[in-house]
Parts: structure tokens; C-alpha cells; sequence
């Protein structure tokens, strides 16, 4: 019997659901990745790497595959001081973000530069690169584009992060990793809205902040502070410790979770936390038995808690 | 079950497909709903169980939705094709041992996925968390032999009008496996920022609009006449119930992104498509109610109706409330807010929840062919639902409008928090009520298998008088 006598049903469906998928996808897909790359946008992207969930580069969300952000003072190549600039540097095998491997993601001019003066085209995963934002003019407009320092400067991966030294690199592409997959954003969303609350959670972002982000993680429902912007408003690495470790010893009110167990087995020292005997003398304290809390352990270089303090610190 | 994997088709008794889903929906809806009430715990009581990331808050969340959306919600939609599409086609169910198949696959997947979710392994989108490999396997083993069953037992039906039931069905299955493959493949587009982001919201609106929320009213349809034996009250209206979810709900999902910088255009369309959903939601209930008539006194004495009426009346704030908090005049201020976790907790668990409720109730008796165990039981577990849910809605509506009003008159965090802590308890409180509820109700459909009295050929379960 089929579908015999709905021929005309059948067909009109088609063109129902096709339409709509035309004006609801289509559409508004192709106006937004025409949008040109914001400054914000490049930075994120090459902070963050290809991307910040499952990826096959990290199938176990671990932080792995990500590149390291450096802030030099110097030139590593003469050692010369330059005007303090942040590289991005993608050791050999570390995927490149969107915008590398498909420049025309970037939007119209930006790519051209990129290609052009940037030479990202010649930046190859296999060798590694080292990537910074440079600013030059389109139509007119100063614009920011990428330029591949590998090629331009001759700046190879090892060399950035020797010079820059343990404390002036940032694993914020790490960090994102862990935002992701400790579910920050079932409470924090990472978008102040465009109709009011931007006065206390800063700038609202505009269209091109997110081109080669992936994923947003903007949140749905808000049960905390937006954090877009929560570097600025607080910078403080001796607060953010304090309250990842216990949030409740900075603010007794706070319903967000403890991450103590991101600072792992041992702290910067190499010496075991003791977590129980912290956790009783913390509730010592809590109730009023003793007069200060415990200190909380300074955290391990290569700790989970460190890359996510890294990515909370860079949120400006 | 495992027998029945690898015996012939035609040894597999009819009905065997359709009864593992029913109880395995009820199994994952006690665990989903015991997450959800753990996690509700968490919310009130922070330091309630710490010290390991698998039970902190961030990893909990997202399993407790996945296994009430994929375990229940979609477990008891099968359910409900697996015995409703064949009985309305006057025929068999097409392949009862791919039905048997497609449960366990379904059932191993799932538990994979919320295993690796719950460990934090997640794409980072909301309502497409699933990392892609687990994303192939259920277009692969979840939905494409789901449709494929009920699309060719539609085909090989064997009477000359397809009932509106059906067309929602055939229909549903067909958009939820473009929605889900389209909805989950932005990293084959390279599609990042905010694309992707608006992908990921296209593809969870269209899950609710085009899955959800069609095949739970195709659901009513279904157990209203049949139960109370009325005809339904109007073709022409279900049509018009038909036709607008096609267009209207296909097409409103930036609706979900309104403070964010999306394109004006879109935005506009979205909100203006949003309110129409009025129009399949008005179909709908009126329908149905008018379909009740001179049959009013089952709504208190038949459990199917009771579950399916309540479902159809709990559609009403739903809708209004759909339609009118999406326009830019209110969302501005409910956004974001506990306003919209007791929304999403209005459709699932009171709309949709009620009517598979019914379904799976129903489905079990006539496949068993065995009364149901206990009517009280039953309606402990009716009013449980019903007033956990309303404790659940109320306290978040609640939480939700007092974080609005933190949010517009810029109050400092802390304090919108503090004020929401006898909200977040009073949440929890409904939640457990609804689990336990639920761990009732298994009991119940687990006695009604075994010492149920036995139906006689050529009757109907609700014909038979409740015994307990
Ligand atoms: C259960 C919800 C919840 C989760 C999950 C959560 N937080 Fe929070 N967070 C809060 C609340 C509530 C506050 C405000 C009170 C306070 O300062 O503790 C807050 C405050 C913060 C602040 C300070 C904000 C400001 O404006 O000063 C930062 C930074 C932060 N959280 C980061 C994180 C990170 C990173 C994660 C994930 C590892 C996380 N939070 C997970 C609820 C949560
Ligand atoms: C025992 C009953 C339940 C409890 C206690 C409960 C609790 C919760 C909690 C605490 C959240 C997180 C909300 C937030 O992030 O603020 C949540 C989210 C959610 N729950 Fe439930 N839930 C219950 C039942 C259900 C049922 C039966 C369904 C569906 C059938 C459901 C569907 C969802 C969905 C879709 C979300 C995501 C909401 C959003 O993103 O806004 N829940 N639930």
C-alpha cells in the first residue's frame, strides 16, 4: 500500500522541512562566517588550539595536543628586548586552530594578510610553528591578521619556550580543556548578555570574537558569575587558589564546588597532599573551633589545576 | 533478551521488542531521576559528597539529562512505535528481532555514552555533549533501525488511511535522524564560533520540537480514543496540528541564543516563529480535551487517561510560557535564569513524561495481557510525580525570577545566591519525591509481569476492574 495516496502529503513535507532547514540553516550560517575575525577572536583561537573538547588528540580530555602561550620581552632568536608580545607556540604534532587550516574562516582581508604577509600558508603541524597577532591595513582599516614568526622571524618552537621560561608560559588551550571538562559552564556562563547585566560582567562580545573557537562553552543557565571577562575584574592567583581548592574559604556562601582534587597526589614540592587531615582541619575551623583555615598546597607545575588558572587568569 | 537476539524472527513471540523497551525506560527513568535528584543536592548542599571529580557537580549534570532524554523520554517512544504503529496498521511489527536488536544496542550504547560523559569526556555543546564516535553509533544503531522498523511497518500496513498517530511517528523518526546527523557533524562543516554554537542550539530545539514533543502528542492521540473509545475529536484539527509543528517548530531556534550576538535578522524571525508554536500547541490540546467528551469520570478512574489528561493540561502553561518567554520583551529578564531549568523540567517531566507515562502503563498490560498489579500503587506514584513536579516548577520559577531581578538591577552575585538556597532545598525536596515515586512504579510494572491478573483473549486491560 505505501505511501501511495500521500504523494502530494510526501512531497509537500519535503519541501516544508527543506525550506525551513534553507532559512534556518543556510542562511543564517552563510551571513555569520562571512564576519571578519576580531582581534579577541585570534587570540582565542591561537590560545586555545583546534579544539576544546573530545578531540583524537586528546581522547581523554587530559589537556594533551594544546600549544603553550608565551609572553616574551625578548627576541629569541638575537636576544635583543622587543616590545613584550604573546606567541603561540604549536610544538611539532600539535594540531593548528581552525584558522590556520582553513584561513578563509578568518573573513574577507584578514585572510589575504594572513597568506600573504602573515605566510601562514607555509607553517607545517609535522615541524611545529610559532605564531603572534600582527596589525596592518585593509581598505583603509587597521586590522589584526596572523603571522607565522616560524617563517617571518625565524622563531622555532623549543627556542620561545627556552626563552620565555617556565613562568611566562601559559597553558591556556590545557586549561579550556579542563573548563570544559569539569562542566564550569553548567554554572558559569562565558557570555554577558547584550540587554543588561554587561555593566557589572564587562563587554558583551560581538560577532567575529568566536571564529575558530570551538567549542563556545557559553553556558545556558547561569547559576554564578559570567567569567568572560573575570581576569580583569579580579587577577588575583592567591584568591583563585584559595577558592578552587575550597570556595567556601573565601566566600562562606558559595554553592560551586570543591577542585581540590585537581591539585593530584602531590604539590609544587613533590611532597603528598594530605587531603583528609586538611579536609578535618578545615571543618575545624568552619566551626569556629580554631582560628585560621588550613594553607592550601601550592600547586604542581604540570598540575590540572594549573592549566585551568591559567585559562581563568586569561579571560580579560 | 539475550535469547531472543539470535532466535529466528518468527520465533520471536510479537510484542517482545516493545515490552524490553518499556521496562528498560522505567530503569533508566529511576536512575535518571535519582542523578537528578543527587545532583539537586548538590545544588543546596554543596559539600554533599566531594573530594572526587566523578561526583562533582560539572560531571553529574550532563548524565542525569542524557539518561532521562535517551534512557526514558526516547526509550519509551520506542516503546510506544514498537506495539502503537503496528496495532493502528492492523499488522505485525515489521521486524521483531531487529526491535530486539535495536533495545540492546540501544542500551549498551547509552551506557557507554553517559560512562564516558560522566568521566568529562564531552564535545563541550550543550544537548550534543556526546564526543562523535558515540554520536555515529547512535545515528547508526539507535536511530536508523528505530525508523527503519517504522517506516516499513507503516509500508507493509494493512489498512487504506495511515491514523494521525503515524504520520508523527514515521514522521519523527525521519527528523530526528536528519536533526541528530546534521546537529552533530559542525567539525565536518568546520564550522566554529559562533556557526557552531548556533548549530548546537538548532540542533536542541529541533530535538524538542520535531522528537519530543510531536511523538509524545502522537502518544495521546493514540490512548485517548482508545482507552475511552470516543473517536478523536477532529482529523482536520490534527492535520493543522501536523503541518504547523513542520513549519512552525522546525524553525525558531535562535531563539535559545537571543543575548548573544547573532544576526538581528535571525533573531527577529526566531522570536515571531516562536510564538506560532501556539498554533500546533492549541491544536493539540483542544483536540484532545474535546475528544474526553461524556468520557470525563476516566480521568479519575483510569490511570492511562489520568497520566495522559494531566500530560495534555500541563501542555498549556507549557506553551504559553514557550511562546511568550522567547520574545525579546521577557526573555531579557528570564534568561539564563532557574526560570528556564523549571520550563525544560515543564515540558520533559511534566508534559511529556505523563504521556509515555501512559503509554508504557498501557503497553504493558495489553502485551503482557495482564492487569495492572496495583491501582494504588499507581496513583501513589501519579501523585508523587504530580506534586514533586509542581514543588520542582514553583521552586525554580521562583529561583528563576529572583535571579532576574539580581541580573537587571545588578545585585552582587553572593547575595542572588544566598537568596536562592531555600528555592534549590525546596527543589530537591520535589526531585526525590518524583525518584521515589518512580522506584514505585517499577515495583508495580515489575509485579504486573509476574502476579497480574491474566487478560482473556479478545478484551482490553482497561475494560478489566482494578483488583488492588
Ligand atoms: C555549582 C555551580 C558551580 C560550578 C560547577 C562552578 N562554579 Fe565557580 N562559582 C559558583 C558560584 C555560585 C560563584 C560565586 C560565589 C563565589 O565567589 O564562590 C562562583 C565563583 C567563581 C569565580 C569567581 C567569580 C568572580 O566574579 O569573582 C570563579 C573564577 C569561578 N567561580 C570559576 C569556576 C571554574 C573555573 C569552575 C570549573 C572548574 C567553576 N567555577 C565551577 C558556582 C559554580
Ligand atoms: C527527580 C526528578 C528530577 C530532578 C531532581 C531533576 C533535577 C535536575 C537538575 C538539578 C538539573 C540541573 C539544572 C541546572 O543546571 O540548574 C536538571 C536539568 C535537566 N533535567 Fe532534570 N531533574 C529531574 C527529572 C527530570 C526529568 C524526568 C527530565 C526529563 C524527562 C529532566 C530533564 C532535564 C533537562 C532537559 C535538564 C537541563 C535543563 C536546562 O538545560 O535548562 N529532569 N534536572
Amino acid at each position: 500500500m505505501a505511501f501511495r495516496e500521500y504523494k502530494v502529503g510526501a512531497r509537500l513535507f519535503g519541501v516544508a522541512l527543506g525550506g525551513s532547514m534553507v532559512i534556518t540553516l543556510y542562511m543564517p550560517i552563510v551571513d555569520m562566517t562571512s564576519v571578519a575575525v576580531t582581534e579577541t577572536g585570534l587570540k582565542k583561537q591561537l590560545s586555545y588550539g583546534r579544539i576544546g573538547g573530545f578531540s583524537y588528540e586528546d581522547p581523554w580530555m587530559l589537556g594533551e595536543g594544546k600549544p603553550k602561550t608565551v609572553v616574551l620581552n625578548k627576541d629569541p632568536k638575537t636576544g635583543q628586548p622587543i616590545e613584550t608580545v604573546d606567541a603561540y607556540v604549536y610544538e611539532p604534532g600539535i594540531p593548528f586552530p581552525s584558522g590556520i587550516v582553513h584561513p578563509r574562516i578568518l573573513g574577507d582581508g584578514i585572510t589575504q594578510l594572513s597568506l600573504d604577509k602573515g605566510q601562514i600558508g607555509s607553517a607545517s603541524e609535522d615541524a611545529g610553528a610559532v605564531f603572534v597577532i600582527a596589525r596592518g591595513t585593509h581598505n583603509g582599516e587597521t586590522v589584526t591578521y596572523i603571522e607565522n614568526a616560524t617563517a617571518t622571524r625565524g622563531w622555532q618552537p623549543a627556542e620561545v619556550l627556552s626563552t620565555g621560561g617556565d613562568e611566562n608560559t601559559h597553558y591556556i588551550g590545557s586549561g579550556k580543556i579542563m573548563f570544559v571538562k569539569e562542566g564550569c559552564w553548567w554554572c558559569h556562563t562565558l557570555l554577558p548578555e547584550q540587554t543588561q547585566d554587561w555593566q557589572y560582567f564587562g563587554i558583551p562580545p560581538r560577532l567575529g570574537d568566536f571564529n575558530g573557537e570551538s567549542p563556545t562553552a557559553f553556558g545556558s543557565d547561569r547559576k554564578a558569575p559570567d567569567l568572560l571577562h573575570v581576569g580583569a575584574r579580579n587577577s588575583s592567583k592567591e584568591w583563585m587558589m584559595m577558592h578552587f581548592f575550597n570556595p567556601r574559604l573565601v566566600q562562606p556562601h558559595s554553592i560551586m564546588p570543591r577542585y581540590d582534587y585537581m591539585w593530584g597526589d602531590v604539590d609544587a614540592n613533590g611532597n603528598p597532599i594530605d587531603f583528609k587531615a586538611w579536609r578535618a582541619e578545615y571543618d575545624a575551623y568552619a566551626k569556629g573551633k580554631t582560628m585560621y583555615p588550613p594553607d592550601v598546597p601550592e600547586y604542581a607545575k604540570d598540575s590540572q589545576i594549573r592549566y585551568l588558572m591559567d585559562f581563568i587568569l586569561s579571560l580579560k | 533478551m539475550l535469547k531472543y537476539l539470535f532466535a529466528r524472527n518468527e520465533d520471536i513471540p510479537p510484542g517482545t521488542a516493545a515490552v524490553f523497551f518499556g521496562f528498560s525506560s522505567i530503569i533508566w527513568f529511576v536512575i535518571g531521576t535519582g542523578l537528578g535528584s543527587f545532583n539537586a543536592a548538590k545544588l543546596a548542599f554543596p559539600d554533599f559528597v566531594m573530594g572526587s571529580e566523578l561526583f562533582s557537580f560539572g560531571h553529574m549534570r550532563q548524565v542525569h539529562v542524557f539518561a532521562v532524554i535517551f534512557g526514558w523520554i526516547s526509550m519509551a517512544f520506542a516503546m510506544a512505535m514498537m506495539y502503537i504503529t503496528p496495532a493502528l496498521g492492523n499488522t505485525k511489527l515489521w521486524s521483531e528481532k531487529l526491535g530486539v536488536w535495536n533495545c540492546f544496542l540501544w542500551n549498551v550504547g547509552l551506557s557507554l555514552g553517559l560512562t564516558l560523559l560522566w568521566a568529562g569526556i564531552t564535545s563541550g555543546r550543550e544537548y550534543s555533549d556526546f564526543p562523535w564516535p558515540i554520536d555515529l553509533y547512535i545515528a547508526a544503531f539507535i536511530a536508523l533501525p528505530l525508523a527503519i522498523n517504522v517506516w516499513m511497518t507503516i509500508i507493509k500496513r494493512r489498512t487504506q488511511g495511515i491514523y494521525t498517530t503515524n504520520w508523527f511517528f514515521g514522521a519523527g523518526v525521519f527528523m530526528v535522524t536528519i536533526v541528530f546527523i546534521v546537529g552533530n557533524s559542525p567539525e565536518w562543516f568546520n564550522l566554529t564560533g559562533l556557526s557552531e554554537a548556533y548549530l548546537t542550539w538548532w540542533f536542541a530545539h529541533n530535538v524538542l520540537g520535531l522528537w519530543i514533543t510531536p511523538v509524545a502528542a502522537a502518544i495521546a492521540y493514540y490512548t485517548v480514543p482508545k482507552v475511552t473509545g470516543n473517536p478523536l475529536y477532529s482529523h482536520r484539527i490534527g492535520h493543522l496540528h501536523f503541518w504547523s509543528v513542520v513549519v512552525f517548530y522546525s524553525t525558531p531556534a535562535a531563539h535559545h541564543l537571543m543575548s548573544a550576538p547573532l544576526p538581528e535578522w535571525l533573531k527577529s524571525f526566531a522570536s515571531v516563529e516562536g510564538v506560532l508554536i501556539l498554533v500546533p500547541a492549541i491544536a493539540f490540546v483542544s483536540n484532545l480535551l474535546l475528544t474526553m467528551q461524556g468520557k470525563w469520570h476516566m480521568f479519575v478512574e483510569n490511570v492511562e487517561i489520568k497520566f495522559t489528561i494531566s500530560g495534555v493540561l500541563l501542555a498549556i502553561p507549557l506553551n504559553m510560557q514557550g511562546g511568550f518567554q522567547q520574545t525579546r520583551a521577557i526573555n531579557w529578564y528570564v534568561h539564563g535564569t532557574g526560570w528556564i531549568v523549571a520550563h525544560a523540567h515543564l515540558a520533559l517531566l511534566g508534559f511529556s513524561t505523563f504521556l509515555e507515562g501512559a503509554a508504557v502503563y498501557y503497553g504493558i498490560q495489553t502485551l503482557l495481557r495482564r492487569k495492572l498489579y496495583s491501582l494504588a500503587l499507581a496513583n501513589f506514584h501519579f501523585w508523587f510525580l504530580l506534586i514533586g513536579f509542581a514543588i520542582y516548577w514553583i521552586s525554580m520559577t521562583i529561583a528563576g525570577l529572583i535571579q532576574g531581578a539580581g541580573k537587571i538591577y545588578e545585585v552582587p552575585y553572593i547575595d542572588v545566591v544566598i537568596a536562592e538556597h531555600p528555592y534549590m532545598i525546596a527543589r530537591w525536596v520535589g526531585g526525590t519525591m518524583v525518584f521515589t515515586g518512580n522506584i514505585v512504579w517499577l515495583y508495580n510494572m515489575y509485579m504486573t509481569a509476574r502476579a497480574g491478573t491474566e487478560i482473556p483473549e479478545g478484551r482490553l486491560p482497561h475494560e478489566l476492574a482494578y483488583e488492588r
